[in-house]
């Protein structure tokens, strides 16, 4: 084991299964034959080195960054959390890119037909970059359930999407986060396909102290990627 | 190990405007996109294009692609590369499906050098609307020696050419075909790394 790896395998306790019916499109979309085990090599171990110097002024700050006339409507929030590896180091200079439906539940996508209005002042998406400590921290607008197809009468719960790489290509998360106490989530299927007892990773906390005054309700949200204790389990 | 993993979720529909948003036309600059090389770049120009299909053999509009490689001297721009790394070449490229007419995904980049002795592959991990988690393959070359990589050599024999890009020569220069099969008879191989 060097400091740069190898990495922990996924946790397929964790991790949703591929073929998960409760939401259709993975019934075509799933891969089927089992995973090839590969040892990894330098080419697992590296992955795109993206840091500070690739996020913007106003990248972090989504009640901004697409103003044209006006603050965007709805809930303004503060997401703040750590990025962390299994062992708990936390993870320095870690990019997260992050995109979101409006208040409305509205995505800008051009293919979101969901009738509900664009916000002229509101894109959806950011980026920012953990500091020293792992932490990192984005101001937004409490994204609005919508309507999709799986299931009748189905919806989503109010969630933002997350993207990141990590200390290399192997540890690549491309998660959701979501909101305490949405009734939602019970409700689900892409929520469950993670077994309970770590689907509630997912969830954010409502946090006074990271609430900012007069000003935006504060959740916590951390983000746990694979650690580099390759040591393989017992038995 | 003290914490467990977070779930990964899937990329959803709407990915370009967060992702791959010069792509697609939206007012936020990207990371990446197909063009992994500019004028300076040293190694053999090459293009990568295919599709990724589905379970019956349908063109997927929503999927999101990267490849992540080492340069033509098989050197990664990463740390953790003992020979340094060449920063001039960054190494990764990502595109959605959802720009092409034949929904294809396009890669400007070179060929990778050898890394470790393994054949010149390229790592590739795909999402998309109705995958709850990413996969990884690698793309290999068919004008390679492919036959003594260690990696390949696990693969069944009779799955091996789902990992190997066809070489074509064309007025445009020369395209890699590596066609993505989540599905079915061809079902491309995908690793646990
Ligand atoms: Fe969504």
């Amino acid at each position: 084991m060097t400091a740069h790896g190898p990495f922990s395998p996924r946790d397929w306790v964790s991790q949703p299964p591929y073929v998960w019916p409760d939401y259709k499109s993975t019934v075509l979309r799933g891969p089927t034959k089992p995973l090839i085990p590969l040892k990894q090599t330098l080419s697992e171990m590296t992955g795109p080195v993206y840091g500070h110097e690739c996020v913007g002024p106003l990248d972090h700050d989504m009640t901004k960054n697409a103003r044209v006339n006006g603050e965007p409507l709805g809930e303004r929030i503060v997401v703040a959390g750590r990025v962390l590896d299994e062992d708990g180091k936390p993870l320095p200079n870690t990019l997260l890119e992050v995109w979101q439906a409006n208040a409305a539940g509205r995505y800008i996508h051009k293919n979101d037909q969901h009738d509900a209005p664009l916000d002229p002042n509101f894109r959806g998406s950011g980026r920012c970059v953990t500091d020293g400590d792992g932490r990192y921290k984005f101001y937004s607008i409490k994204p609005g359930a919508y309507p999709w197809g799986n299931h009748p009468n189905g919806w989503r719960p109010n969630h933002i999407h997350f993207s990141l790489f990590g200390p290399s290509f192997v540890t690549r998360l491309v998660t959701q986060m979501y909101f305490p106490g949405d009734p939602l989530l019970d409700l689900d299927p892409i929520y469950k396909s993670s077994p309970e007892g770590r689907r509630e990773l997912m969830v954010s906390n409502f946090d006074l102290d990271v609430t900012e005054p007069e000003f935006a309700l504060g959740y916590i949200f951390d983000i746990v990627l694979r650690g580099r204790n390759a040591t393989p389990t017992q038995e | 190990m003290s914490l467990k993993q977070t779930p990964s979720q899937t990329v959803g529909p709407y990915f370009a405007y967060g992702l791959t948003p010069e792509q697609y036309g939206y007012d936020f600059n990207e990371l990446a996109g197909g063009r992994l090389v500019d004028d300076e770049t040293e190694g053999e120009r090459i293009h990568i294009v295919g599709r990724v299909l589905d379970g019956e053999g349908n063109a997927v509009d929503d999927a999101m692609i990267e490849i992540w490689q080492a340069d033509a001297q098989g050197r990664y721009a990463h740390p953790a590369d003992p020979r340094g790394s060449n920063l001039a070449f960054k190494g990764f490229g990502r595109y959605g499906t959802g720009t092409d007419p034949e929904l294809r995904f396009m890669f400007d980049t070179i060929k990778p050098g050898s890394v470790d002795g393994q054949a010149p592959h390229i790592t590739m991990c795909v999402m998309c609307r109705g995958m709850l988690s990413h996969a990884f393959t690698r793309i290999y070359f068919s004008d390679e020696a492919n036959g003594d990589d260690a990696v390949l050599a696990t693969v069944p024999e009779d799955r091996r050419a789902t990992l190997i890009a066809e070489r074509e020569e064309t007025p445009a220069g020369i395209v890699y075909r590596f066609d993505v099969h989540l599905q079915g008879g061809k079902e491309t191989v995908f690793f646990d790394l």
